[in-house]
This record gives C-alpha cells, structure tokens and sequence, in this order.
C-alpha cells in the first residue's frame, strides 16, 4: 500500500501541521512516511503546500509530480494541482472561496466545506483536523485511534487539551464530506 | 540499548545526533535551508546535559575559526551552514585540512551561484569535492540520502575524521534538510574525555611541545607534507570508499545519483523497469572517495550510464573518469532549486541512451 498525497492551500491555514498529523498517525500504524513541505518564498505568504507519502514500503522519490490524492483548501492550489492527480484519484476540496470549480472527468472528487463548519462548531482552528477526517472517510488508511495518537505526537503538550475539540472535529469532517462525481 | 523512534526533519535530525554522539561543540551563523540544526541546538540546550558548547558566532568566518581552535584541542566539534556560507568558511576550511584537524561541516545545498535560491540543489559537488579552499587537499564527503543517514553520518563523520586527522564534509541539500521521515536515534554517548596526542592542550614536562599550524616556509619540507597528505588521500581511498547499489545485478543502463537524486532514481528505475527496461541505480555515499572502481567494472556490464545530479553537471566528470571511456555517458538534471522528477530521468535516459 503506498498512498502519494498533496496538501495545499493558504499559508496559514494549517497545511503542513495537517501533513503532520497524517505523518505522525503514519508512523502510529507502524508505516513508513514521508513528508515534503514547500518551504520556499511561497511560505512567506501566498500559497503552502507539502507532499505527504504513507507506505507499507520503503519510500523511494519524497517529491513526486503525480498524486493518489489532492486535498485543495484555495483557488490557486486547484489550478495549479488538479491536473497532478492519477486517473482513478481522489480530489478533496473546500468550496470555500472557489468560483471555478473542479472539471476533469476522470477523478473522484469530493466536497468538504470544514471552513463554513469550523466556524459553525466555533473553532476555527480545528479547520484542518476537519478536512483530515473527510479524507480519512474517503481514504480509511489510518485508524482513528492511530491518528489521536499522532495528534498528541505532533502538539506540543501545552496544546494537548484541544486533542478531545480536534477528535470531534476528525468525526464531524467524516460526516459532511460529499461525494461530488465519480470517475468515468 | 534500544534506538528510539522520531519523525523529525533532516536538520534536526543532524542536530539531534550531535547531540548523542557527544559532541564537543557546535558553532554556526544561520541560513536557509539548514537554520533548523542551530535552532534546534538551541532549544535543546546541551550545555546543561552533555556538557556540549552551541554557539551562534557573529559570522560563517568566525564559527569556522572557531572550529579550527576546537579542533586543534582535539575536541569534537562541527559547524552547518549552506551554500552560499560554506564559500565564506573555504579559508577555514583549507586551514583546517593543512593543520590536519577533525572536523565535521554540514553542507544543506540551495542553489546557486551566488545568493541563488533557497530551494535545494546539488551544485557544490565540485566546492566539496574538488577542494573548495586553495591548495591540494580533500575533504571526505559523505552524501546523506534520507533523514535517517542524516543523523548516522553525524557519528561516522567523527569516527573517520579523527581517524585520519581530516575534516569531513557532510553534502546534504535543502530537501533532506526540510523533509520528515521516521529515524532510529542512537543512544546517548559521553563526550570522549581522551585527548589526542597531537592536541595542543598545554605542554607537560614528559614532551615536546605539540604545533597546530598550516605554514611551512621550506619548500622541500612542504613538499614532503604535500606527499604525506597524498599518502593519506589513497589510503582513504583504499579503505573508505562506500556506495549502494539498486537493481544493478542484470541492468543494461545504470544511473549513478547521490543524496535526493538517488532517491528519485530509485523510483526511476522501478519506472523504467515497468517499460521493459533494464536500469540500475548506484548511489555513492562517499563522494570523496568516489567508487571510481565499482563504477569501471560496472562500465563494462552495461550499455550506458547517467549521472542525474541537480546541477549543470558535476559528478558527472567522475562518472567518465571512472568509466574510461568503455560505454557512453551523460548527465540529466534540473538546477535552480528544482528537483528532478522520476519521469524526466526515464525520459532522459530514453532520449540520451536508448533512443526511442
């Protein structure tokens, strides 16, 4: 099993703790992971992404061009990524500020709207855990009790009591994500 | 005792090792893509556990002066820095290796020439290798490929630096520098309290005095320096030289990459192979010394061999010194701080070697 992923987004919105937390429940499962951020002039404000790579195998290329699965949190990021998914892969994204939506016809594509539903459950900053949990409904590669264990991994302790407030926030992000077209 | 298991990036995961392998000291003046092993340093503040000196010097020159004064007390002692610092540490540097002194120097590549980009690169090969300071001297130049080689090479680099009295370099570049994957660390080692005989700590009445110095104004003494510098290189080339090979057993094509490029080949080959082509990956790990042997009887095997470096070609030469003629040879790569994906390698070696 070897899972190639793209997170990509805002600076800022949580994409590279999210490829994190993806890492660390990785390694929870006992797999092997890579993680690759952008770490260029793009970080200083604009655009992040981070390839994020979880298999059963020893991983060889950490940089790929070509992704099992895309997880696009802004316009630009669907511009430039969604031509960079297999044929036969999953697109996730958030509908938040997108006005042109996705348009290949050979990919799976998804729909969690986690900024509209972060604000709704009053935690902004749980954005990310929630988008985390749809793809972990559409993709099921990691336990969820491996990915609360990532999650205490990757927090400083201080942080360790929003763990139960990110745990919902996994479970509410299986809950609203939308199946929005099926491969041809 | 067991190695404990972290996700860490390849910079901290240097600093870390450092750490455990009972280093001495560390000076360092930050720049991107490596100011993670300083701040981690930092952070982690050995001073008050191993006893281990982290210090920010006030430029690339002083903390490599300083490691060339830590080394001539027979201490561990190491400074990181990338490209663009490593040019300023050359004087330092070529000192150190004419005073004959242990060292470790951390090089993450970004891009160049000049300030370049901050995005990872493999332009410093012939800096690292070939020299980089003035006059006849090597380095040993490890060539990390994964952030678990990042923290090992820490340890192997003091073992082979104390045991020829070299400085070695450690040639990593931005993306292992920034990536996460999982490490074993080795348990905690003390700092080493033997002095070497050679360290100029005081004078005892039992001795003559000890001298650290990289001048010598008598011709045919420096001459007879220079032929046991010479005498030293070709052991270390004799005994030190350490590569991997993938998938090499029935290639006909062998691409030959270090560090993030040997990474990306190696999906490259397993590409090629879903083709019907027979390719094969040799990674050298020391770049200094070169597996020039390996790769000479390889040459005779194969039907072509690529150097896939992300440079405008440089390891590339080694490669056709090593092979000597016996099958053609050519370089692929990106360079600006681009990495070379494992399509465009196949693709390469399609165009440049098998035709269509």
């Amino acid at each position: 099993m070897t899972e190639e992923i793209i997170i990509a987004g805002f600076g800022g919105q949580g994409v590279l703790s999210m490829g994190k937390i993806m890492a660390y429940s990785g390694v929870m499962q006992d797999m092997e992971v890579s993680w690759m951020p952008s770490y260029g002039p793009e970080m200083r404000g604009g655009t992040a992404n981070v390839i994020v790579i979880i298999s059963s195998e020893r991983i060889s290329s950490p940089i790929i061009k070509h992704f099992d699965t895309a997880i696009i949190l802004n316009q630009q990021s669907l511009d430039k990524f969604e031509s960079s998914i297999k044929p036969g892969g999953v697109l996730i994204y958030d509908g938040n500020g997108i006005t042109r939506h996705p348009e290949r016809k050979d990919i799976n594509v998804y729909r969690v709207d986690a900024a509209e539903e972060a604000s709704r459950m009053n935690s902004p900053k749980t954005f990310n855990t929630i988008v985390l949990g749809g793809f972990l409904k559409v993709k099921p590669i990691i336990k969820l009790e491996n990915v609360i264990k990532g999650l205490k991994k990757s927090l400083p302790e201080r942080y360790h009591n929003l763990i139960p407030m990110n745990e919902k926030a996994l479970i509410r992000g299986e809950e609203i994500i939308k199946e929005v077209q099926k491969a041809l | 005792m067991e190695k404990e298991l972290r996700l860490m990036k390849g910079n901290e995961a240097v600093a870390e090792a450092a750490i455990r392998a009972g280093v001495d000291g560390y000076f360092g003046y930050p720049i991107t893509p490596q100011t993670e092993i300083i701040e981690y340093l930092m952070e982690a503040n050995p001073a008050e556990t191993t006893g281990m000196v982290v210090l920010q010097a006030e430029s690339e020159i002083a903390a490599i002066n300083m490691v060339y004064g830590g080394a001539a007390c027979g201490k561990k002692v190491m400074t990181s820095s990338s490209s663009p610092g490593i040019s300023l540490k050359q004087e330092g540097i070529t000192y150190i290796a004419g005073a004959e002194l242990p060292c470790l120097i951390v090089n993450v590549v970004r891009g160049g020439p000049g300030l370049g980009t901050i995005q990872p690169a493999q332009s410093d090969y012939f800096q690292a290798t070939k020299g980089g300071g003035h006059g006849d001297y090597h380095l040993i130049v490890l060539a990390p490929a994964s952030v678990q080689e990042m923290a090992d090479f820490v340890d192997l680099s003091f073992e082979l630096a104390f045991k020829y009295r070299n400085p070695v370099m450690m040639l990593s570049d931005g993306a292992i520098g920034q990536m996460m994957e999982k490490v074993y660390l080795s348990p905690q080692k003390e700092r080493s309290k033997t002095i070497p005989e050679w360290a100029t700590t005081g004078k005892p009445s039992t001795r003559e005095r000890n001298i650290i110095t990289s001048l010598d104004l008598d011709p045919n003494r420096q001459e007879l320096f220079n032929r046991k510098l010479l005498a030293k290189y070709d052991e270390i080339r004799e005994k030190e030289v350490r590569f991997e090979e993938f998938q090499c057993e029935d290639a006909e094509y062998i691409l030959v990459a270090y560090g993030t490029s040997a990474r990306v080949c190696q999906k490259s080959v397993q590409l090629a192979r879903e083709q019907g082509i027979k390719a094969g990956l040799l990674r050298p790990i020391t770049l200094f010394p070169f597996p020039t042997k390996r790769i000479n009887e390889l040459a005779g095997k194969v039907k072509g061999m690529l150097s896939v470096e992300m440079s405008a070609g440089q390891m590339v030469e080694d490669v056709l010194l090593s092979v000597n003629g016996k099958v053609p040879v050519y370089h692929f790569g990106r360079m600006g701080g681009i990495v070379t994906t494992p399509e465009e390698v196949v693709e390469s070696l399609k165009s440049k070697l098998i035709g269509d």
